[in-house]
């Protein structure tokens, strides 16, 4: 297993699997009375965020504690200018006590790959920009495997803010690891730059009409829907809200024909939802939603990912 | 320091080797010298191999001094500059205070003059502190002994295109120049810090678009034809850019152009680790822009080379990429750079370069001084080049106080071997 998990590319599709296959083990420990495993007894794991993040703090932290790793949560706001302390200090101040491994969260993107450059601990993504949140597209693999089985083959449509998106970045290259086929849905200003060239190497497609995608032909087994800030309004990405949901919103009506053409069909959403943006109450509430499969499905995966990454080579899941 | 001079055995211009004798900093003679003949007492600098150019010239440094010593000086980027064969740099105004008035250029030419390394021309600020809006006293900075020429408020764009009018019209008594930092910020955004392509869409980095920069090209273009002013348009980057600069030197209007030795030969995949060393505004672009950029240098549309230069202390490049300070150093490798993409390849020829890193930007700066012919009765501002001197940058080297050098580790193969300036040398 790779050191640090910086970005989804950094595993394969074995080391990808491998996480999902041990996050297994560690979702049953999730229903045990006593959730406690040793195996990262006597590591130190420091969450450092220097982005508010409430689920997935949480989540690392609770992941850690379960692991018995000693958790320590630390928040620094992001310093936005050239003036103040350098992030390499702050992370080198860190560093100096010896940690085994540090969870990032960071408002710029690289910001986790340049801190790997300069720490001895093992670097794990938490979210960096807009770049990426390589755990989430683990969670969501999970969830997504938990309820279709293998993803080979299966279509899967995201829809959203793809400029901004680190959730989306993460996603199209795990499941694209994992076998599945990608669409990605946007208006035109919320595609991110060189998208034709770049869904062209990657292999993935591209529309900037959401009903063309789910209703023509090629039924999806999932539907993901990203978080659209309202702030992107202010920097004229879309005209207005009610346009957005119009043209890009999983409506009810949406649902609606969607589950006439596949009754199965999965509802994602990575949060905090905007409900009635770009998702429903009735798409978010319904019984496709797997909005808090994905919520219990961070914790194992999570630990599963500070397993693989720290546990000593050779010993066994020991779930 | 300043006695006679004789270099044995330099090629002119990359021409037929000869002796060239310097006295009293002035150019005596060019012609071989038979060993009997040498006058008595004069050093003699044994240049066989070497290529000897006049002195290089550059458009476009940053001095930091005053206001960020901590990361360069002027006598510290002075001595960069001599070890990157120049006799002459241009201190741009972003400073702290900004050279917006007559005693601030003042004080940089004093500063460079007690250097004694090269000669330190101060460009003035066009709006007061670089804010965009009121112009700068360009006519106390134009007649102060400093005699400023070139008025940029470089990195700073000048948005507002009355403005610009204004300080185009303003400076045509003195046949002054404003060097524009083509950006339009509006439309590159506030963050903007990665060539806008597929790689600012993967990286997740804020695109700074082509468009930005040739909409303002083509605008100062037509804002100086309008006023009959004169533009030069620093760093161009992009080949969009290049192909409007040919646009309006075809249709006659007074334009010129720099290119940096970076945007040459850097690309923007450099960026794929987040490493700040790469981080520079215009941004590295693709190799498209990169071809663009060495055909519009080798044809002519752009006239100069620029380095550039911008040195940062440690902590303002250790920052998040979009966090980081912008810019990197130049002075020093420079030649290596323009002599590795451009002479090489045979896309110039050392007289080419003579042109295009000391003719023509001593031209377009009004020096009288620099950029001129390798004849008797010239003035000593010279450098020697060996064309076969395979030398390998190292950052902790460096004359500059900053070490944000984003050549360190290549290994080039040509060299400045040495620097004269008025009959001194200055490096060797």
């Amino acid at each position: 297993m790779t050191r640090h998990l910086l970005s989804s590319a950094d595993l394969d599709r074995e080391q990808t699997e491998a996480i999902l296959d041990t996050a297994a083990s560690m979702h049953d420990v999730q229903r045990r009375e006593v959730k406690k495993l040793p195996t990262l007894r006597g590591r130190t794991i420091i969450n450092f965020f220097f982005e508010d993040s409430t689920r997935t703090r949480s989540s690392f932290e609770i992941a850690g504690k379960w692991m018995s790793a000693d958790t320590i949560n630390l928040s620094a706001k992001g310093s936005s200018t050239s003036k103040g302390e350098s992030l390499r200090d702050t992370v080198m101040t860190v560093n100096a006590m010896a940690v085994d491994a540090l969870v990032i969260r960071h408002s710029a993107s690289g910001a986790c790959q340049q801190v790997a450059g300069w720490v001895d601990a093992s670097v794990i993504n938490a979210g960096d920009g807009t770049h990426e949140h390589p755990t989430q597209a683990l969670l969501d693999a999970y969830t997504l495997r938990s309820r279709l089985g293998p993803l080979d083959g299966r279509h899967v449509v995201i829809v959203g803010d793809l400029t901004h998106s680190r959730v989306f970045r993460s996603n199209v290259i795990t499941l694209r690891t994992l076998g599945a086929r990608v669409t990605v849905v946007a208006p035109p200003t919320l595609m991110p730059s060189g998208v034709a060239a770049w869904s062209a190497s990657d292999g993935f497609a591209t529309s900037w009409d959401l009903d063309d995608t789910l209703y023509a032909g090629d039924p999806p087994d999932a539907v993901m829907m990203l978080r659209v800030q309202r702030e992107r309004m202010s920097g004229g990405f879309f005209p207005t809200a009610r346009e957005y949901t119009v043209g890009y919103g999983m409506t009810r009506s949406r649902l609606e024909r969607l589950l006439a053409a596949n009754p199965d069909a999965a509802i994602l959403h990575p949060g905090p939802m905007n409900r009635g943006l770009e998702i429903s109450a009735d798409a978010a509430d319904s019984a496709n939603s797997l909005v808090l499969d994905q919520v219990s499905a961070g914790l194992a995966v999570r630990m599963s990912v500070l397993y693989h990454l720290l546990a000593s080579d050779g010993s066994q899941a020991a779930a | 320091m300043r006695g006679d001079l004789l270099i044995t055995g330099a090629a002119p211009l990359g021409g037929d080797p000869t002796d060239v004798l310097v006295r009293d900093g002035w150019i005596a003679s060019v012609g071989r010298i038979v060993a009997t003949d040498r006058p008595a007492g004069v050093d003699v600098l044994d240049a066989e191999g070497l290529v000897l150019l006049p002195g290089l010239v550059d458009l476009h440094t940053h001095l930091r001094e005053p206001g960020r010593e901590d990361a360069e000086t002027i006598a510290s980027g002075a001595a960069a500059a001599a070890a990157g064969g120049f006799t002459a740099v241009l201190a741009m105004a972003n400073t702290c205070p900004v050279t917006d008035s007559g005693e601030a250029a003042e004080r940089i030419l004093d500063l460079g003059r007690s250097a004694r390394l090269v000669d330190v021309v101060p460009i003035g600020a066009v709006t007061k502190g670089l804010e965009g809006e009121q112009l700068a006293e360009l006519g106390l900075m134009a007649r102060s002994r400093a005699r400023v020429r070139v008025f940029s408020d470089d990195g700073r764009c000048v948005q507002d295109a009355r403005v610009m009018r204004r300080a185009l019209e303003y400076l045509k008594p003195f046949d002054a120049v404003i060097s524009q930092h083509a950006q339009d910020a509006n439309l590159a955004g506030p963050r903007a810090c990665c060539h806008e392509g597929e790689l600012s869409g993967r990286l997740g980095l804020p695109g700074w678009p082509a468009v930005a920069e040739s909409t303002i090209i083509a605008r100062d273009a037509l804002l100086a034809e309008h006023v009959g002013g004169r533009v030069h348009v620093a760093h161009v980057s992009t080949a969009e850019g290049v192909d409007v600069l040919r646009w309006a030197k075809a249709r006659g209007i007074r334009i010129t152009a720099e290119v940096t030795p970076h945007h040459l030969a850097l690309g923007t995949e450099l960026l794929v680790g987040y490493d700040p060393t790469f981080k520079v505004n215009p941004p590295l672009r693709p190799s498209e822009d990169q071809e663009a950029l060495r055909a519009g240098l080798a044809d002519g549309t752009i006239d100069a080379v620029a380095t550039d230069h911008a040195p940062h202390a440690r902590h303002d490049k250790e920052h998040a990429f979009v966090d980081a300070a912008f810019g990197m150093l130049g002075l020093e490798t420079a030649l290596s750079v323009v002599a590795e993409v451009m002479v090489q390849p045979g896309r110039l020829d050392w007289a080419g370069v003579a042109d295009r890193m000391s003719t023509a930007p001593a031209r377009i700066a009004g020096l009288p001084g620099h950029g001129r012919a390798i004849a008797a009765g010239e003035p000593a501002n010279l450098v020697l080049v060996d064309p076969r001197a395979r030398r390998t940058v190292d950052a902790s080297a460096s004359r500059s106080l900053s070490r944000n050098n984003p050549w360190h580790g290549r290994t080039f193969a040509a060299a400045v071997h040495a620097t004269i300036l008025r009959g001194s040398v200055t490096h060797r």
